[in-house]
């Protein structure tokens, strides 16, 4: 067991550059060697969503005193345990960042156990008293761009049916299709979205056939929820509709195309946790946030967008960047006639019951099963 | 590394004063450990000058590939972590090879393994683990048995290439699994990564003592054994020997060749499905989409740089095993990317495979020079 | 109609256009294939050539601007591929099935290698025609937008067609897949019969894979082929190495790839995982069908490796 004095001994290190940080403040603890790594389901440069995290990764890497080690395409199996490992124990990484949903149980949660001095940030979880002090998730509520989205969408379509190309019906893909959804009832009360589940987060082919049949259907402006839009947004702009982008902003590849986006800011929110560290503040365990929090943003309007479209978007947007507003207001009906969320209760972005979203609202065509 | 490729000429150099009876005993026997790893080095070689034609020092790749593998205790423990399911899925394509038939859907067996596994847990929830655990292990290798079989059946009844039917085998099992665990199978808790329920913390087989590393390595090793038992001791492998080195005489011998397919499909099948098992109880604790990563293809890369014999498999798939956990450290030091692993891979079973018109043309293990 | 609403018109529709915007890399990998194992050998790598052409043809569109010179750099990518598979096997006591498995590892290894850098950037495409001007249902002129590839494998397959039957190299490599002897008798080396078979082979299935990255769905990425090579080998066999039955195998196999996204978007959504399984559980059916036990199958080379 000779080489178990190694681990120990980067452990020891990681975890008396945390508790430095704690006394000490900035300097001293993030001068010289604080590694951080970051874990990637996916390619890092797909124009989607492990794109977006590479992205908060290359801000870190700006900032003085920070190491910041990648690796990609892991799978989430125990493949990501040995990844995590691996940085922290051959690469001395005291913060790590897995960033796939999949990571989170039983992975993160076993290494933040059994390395009880290091930090654990995961994108996406849901973190829950019963779990480690040393683990974290953060996630944002990119249902407030699409919603933004949507009323865009709304405006810009002109037969008021919409098409979302999703992966998978969980919550987080189910909550943007609503939001979006509600958001283009904002626009036009009539206005219609059809969904098409391709079953996985990543299949070209599937994506640009959905792309084809919506478009087939009478829509004219789509969205989606995938890992990598890109097939989406070019086969959609070949063919006359109309785009709002995820993840990143995909406006280079359709110019004239592409309305707007729900993107997320992991650039902005990854310094973010790095300072509140130096500072010797804790990250809470649970961490949330939208648009007003700058965990996720809208892309910058294309120029199809209609003069009263920016107006409208802009004004809810100002509501969310203000005093607040409510996306999911009841009362809400679901697209099989049953309410959902009774009149006068209004569920907002941090109630739990909208993590656990298994319906699609009024309006939107499509079953989760 | 050089010296190292050039072993062979070195050897060929000293071997006639080496005792040619000595040879001619040994001489098969040295051929098998010889040649593949003389075309082990060559393929190491020539990624080395593939690695160095994009400005990477081969020296560094050959130093992380050894320190991410094998350097310290932690590699160690990565390695035999990552070699412990293409010990299973690997006997899945090289016990039907006996017979001279070619599986490559051990994939698909794993997952049906994983699913019958985790469906038998769930049945028997309450009673003492011992009984779960075998109950899981019997159904894993039945479920992943069957599947196999039905490749085999379909070559014995309808003389349908088995080697397409088990990879088309593969896709169907992977469709089948994403139905149920996203329908009837699904845990509603399982949020947005829709799984089974959970086996239960006390059903998990858990790591071996002292080490990071689960049991399934055990379960690999002694089934490992009792392959190799099986094909060079009893005389079902006798009967599959011959049979697989010519169908008409082992007929005119009067063995049942229909039996011996079939036989050694199901064993094949059990073996991955085996594997699928040990992912569920020992690394996920549930079946979800995260199961298809991939274990059965490697496993037919293993098997074939074993010659398809099972004692073999152990130290090729510790290779493949170590090949995989130096893969993240190429990625974070030398800033390959992921592929890197699997063109190493593509490039070593080409030379392996290039190699086998080798045998039977060194001179002196003939005792000729 | 004009308003665009055609309602479950939708279905055969998209399974029309699937059929002809899905089913080209089908088409030329299943035709290179049946070149390749009329000449007596199986090339279980052209999914490997399928991706590297994907990727080689986007990268060499992108960097000149011509997605022709992207197709031919595909077609030279698998050719050479198919080199050296046909290089490999040309070696006594080696296995082709374990050859083309290892080649398949290695293309696709080697293209996400080197296709890192090509991820993000936006290549030229290929052109299509437009040969729906006659309709005024936009979805009927969407699904007719049809590529020049497409046409250049339609026209191929009888071609191919004819060859075999007819002409002299035809002959060749059907001799050299019924009995190397006899090839041998008359004088020609089998080895480079089935290297030259081998590598036309690949040429098709990198073209395949150029049309995938310059066409449909049109960029480069990992995920481009769900396993379309790998299909498009095993669809030789029940085309029963027939170039015409190669061409209506593909369309269908375009058109099962497109029903699952079409029937959600018409109401049906429950089971798409099993709709996405169709063409694997189609290829299966279709085999246990035409197989038979008690003989080799009609138009089976006799050398061939997996029907002996």
């Amino acid at each position: 067991m000779d080489f178990g004095r190694i681990s120990r001994r980067h452990l020891l290190q990681g975890g008396a550059a945390l508790t430095l940080g704690a006394a000490a403040g900035l300097r001293p603890a993030f001068a010289a060697e604080t590694t951080i790594g970051f874990i990637y389901v996916g390619s890092r440069d797909d124009y989607g969503y492990n794109q977006a995290h590479a992205q908060g990764a290359a801000a870190l890497k700006k900032l003085p005193g920070l190491k910041v080690i990648e690796e990609e395409k892991v799978p989430e199996t125990d493949a990501v345990e040995k990844t995590m490992e691996s940085m922290i124990n051959l690469d001395g990484a005291t913060l790590l960042f897995p960033t796939s949903f999949g990571y989170y149980n039983p992975h993160m949660i076993k290494m933040a156990t059994k390395y009880p001095k290091l930090r654990f940030e995961h994108c996406g979880g849901l973190w829950s008293e019963k779990d480690p002090k040393n683990a974290g998730s953060y996630f944002g509520y990119i249902d407030e761009a699409q919603y933004i989205a949507g009323i865009v969408a709304g405006y810009t379509s002109k037969s008021g049916k919409l098409g979302f190309v999703a992966a998978k019906p969980i919550p987080q893909v189910l909550r943007n299709i609503n939001a979006f959804t509600l958001g283009a009832k904002l626009a036009n009360p009539k206005a219609t979205t059809q969904v098409i589940f391709t079953g996985d987060w990543s299949m070209p082919v599937k994506e640009a056939e959905a792309t084809n049949s919506l478009i087939d259907q009478g829509v004219d402006v789509l969205t989606c929820h995938v890992d990598g839009p890109k097939t989406m947004v070019e086969n959609a702009a070949r063919r006359g509709a109309f785009v709002t982008g995820y993840h990143v902003n995909q406006s280079p590849l359709a110019p004239k195309a592409y309305l707007t986006g729900a993107e997320w800011n992991w650039e902005a929110l990854y310094p973010k946790f790095v300072k509140m560290l130096a500072a010797g503040e804790s990250i809470p365990n649970f961490y949330r946030g939208g648009l007003k929090e700058e965990l996720v943003k809208v892309s910058p309007y294309g120029e199809a967008v209609s003069e009263q479209a920016r107006k409208h978007a802009d004004e809810i947007k100002a509501k969310f960047l203000g005093d607040g507003y409510t996306i999911f207001k009841g009362p809400i009906k679901d697209n099989k006639g049953n309410t959902v969320i009774t009149a006068g209760t209004e569920r907002g972005q941090k109630d739990p019951e909208l993590e656990k979203m298994d319906y699609l609202v009024e309006g939107v065509i499509g079953a989760t099963s | 590394m050089t010296t190292e490729a050039a072993d062979p000429v070195d050897a060929a150099a000293i071997a006639p004063a080496a005792d040619a009876g000595f040879l001619q005993r040994w001489g098969t026997e040295i051929e098998y450990i010889l040649i593949p790893g003389a075309a082990l080095v060559a393929a190491l070689v020539l990624f080395g000058i593939f690695v160095a034609l994009f400005g990477k020092n081969p020296l560094d790749l050959y130093w992380y590939m050894y320190y991410g593998a094998f350097g310290t205790w932690f590699s160690w423990q990565n390695t035999l972590t990552r070699a412990a399911p293409l010990i299973l899925t690997a006997l899945c394509t090289a016990l039907p090879a006996q017979l001279g038939m070619v599986i490559i859907g051990g994939e698909g067996a794993l997952l049906i393994g994983a699913l019958a596994a985790t469906s038998a847990a769930l049945a028997l929830q309450g009673m003492p683990p011992l009984v779960v655990q075998i109950a899981m292990v019997v159904a894993g290798m039945a479920g992943g048995g069957l599947w196999i079989l039905l490749s085999g059946a379909l070559r014995q009844y309808r003389g349908v290439n088995e080697t397409i039917s088990s990879l088309l085998l593969v896709y169907i099992a992977l469709a089948i699994l994403n139905h149920l665990v996203e329908g009837v199978m699904r845990d509603p808790a399982s949020l947005n990564k829709p799984s089974t329920r959970e086996i239960g913390a006390a059903n998990m087989i858990g790591s071996i003592p002292g080490t990071d590393v689960h049991w399934g390595l055990v379960f690999g090793l002694i089934v490992t054994v009792a392959a190799y038992v099986l094909i060079y001791h009893t005389t079902f492998g006798f009967a599959a020997r011959v049979a697989g080195g010519n169908i008409r005489a082992a007929k005119i011998v009067g063995l049942s060749v229909g039996r011996l397919i079939l036989t050694a499909c199901f064993l094949a099948g059990a073996c991955a499905g085996l594997a699928g098992m040990v992912e569920v109880a020992a690394v996920q604790g549930r079946t979800n989409a995260n199961l298809a990563v991939g274990y059965g293809f490697t496993g037919i890369l293993v098997a074939f740089l074993a010659r398809q014999n099972p004692l073999a498999i152990i130290p090729v798939a510790i290779l493949l095993g170590g090949i995989n956990a130096s893969g993240g450290l190429l990625q974070r030091r030398l800033g390959l990317p992921d592929a890197s692993v699997l063109v190493l891979q593509g490039i070593i079973f080409i030379s392996v495979l290039a190699s086998d018109a080798l045998y039977g043309r060194i001179g002196f293990l003939k005792g000729k020079s | 109609m004009a308003d665009g609403n055609i309602g479950l018109w939708t279905v055969p529709l998209a399974v029309l256009g699937g059929a002809i915007r899905v089913s080209t890399p089908f088409l030329f990998v299943s035709l290179g294939e049946c070149i390749t194992e009329r000449a007596g050998r199986i090339n279980l790598g052209l999914e490997g050539t399928l991706v590297m052409g994907a990727m080689s043809a986007y990268g060499i569109s992108y960097l000149t601007g011509s997605p022709w010179l992207g197709v031919l750099a595909a077609g030279l990518t698998g050719a050479l591929l198919g080199a050296l598979h046909a290089g490999i096997c040309s070696l006594p006591r080696v296995n082709d099935v374990a050859v083309g498995i290892s080649l398949m590892l290695f293309g696709t290894g080697l293209a996400f290698f080197l296709g890192k850098p090509l991820i993000e950037p936006t290549a030229a495409r290929l052109p299509a025609i437009d040969f729906g001007w006659w309709s005024d249902v936009p979805q009927v002129r969407a699904a007719l937008r049809i590529n020049v590839l497409f046409l250049l494998g339609v026209v191929l397959a009888p071609i191919l067609f004819w060859a075999f039957k007819t002409t002299r190299w035809g002959l060749l490599i059907r001799t050299a897949g019924e009995s190397a002897d006899a090839a041998r008798a008359m004088g020609h080396s089998v080895l480079m019969i089935r290297l030259r078979a081998t590598m036309a082979g690949g040429f098709l299935a990198g073209i395949g894979g150029s049309f995938l990255s310059l066409f449909y769905p049109g960029s480069w990425n990992e995920g481009l082929s769900s396993g379309q090579g790998i299909t498009a080998v095993a669809l030789v066999i029940f085309a029963r190495w027939d170039p015409m039955l190669c061409l209506w195998a593909s369309l269908a196999f375009g058109g099962a790839a497109a029903l699952g996204p079409a029937l959600q978007s018409v109401g049906v959504t429950s089971g798409y995982h099993l709709f996405n399984a169709a063409p694997y559980i189609l290829t299966l059916l279709i085999m246990i069908i035409t197989c038979s036990p008690k003989r080799t199958l009609s138009g089976a080379p006799a050398e061939l490796s997996i029907t002996r």
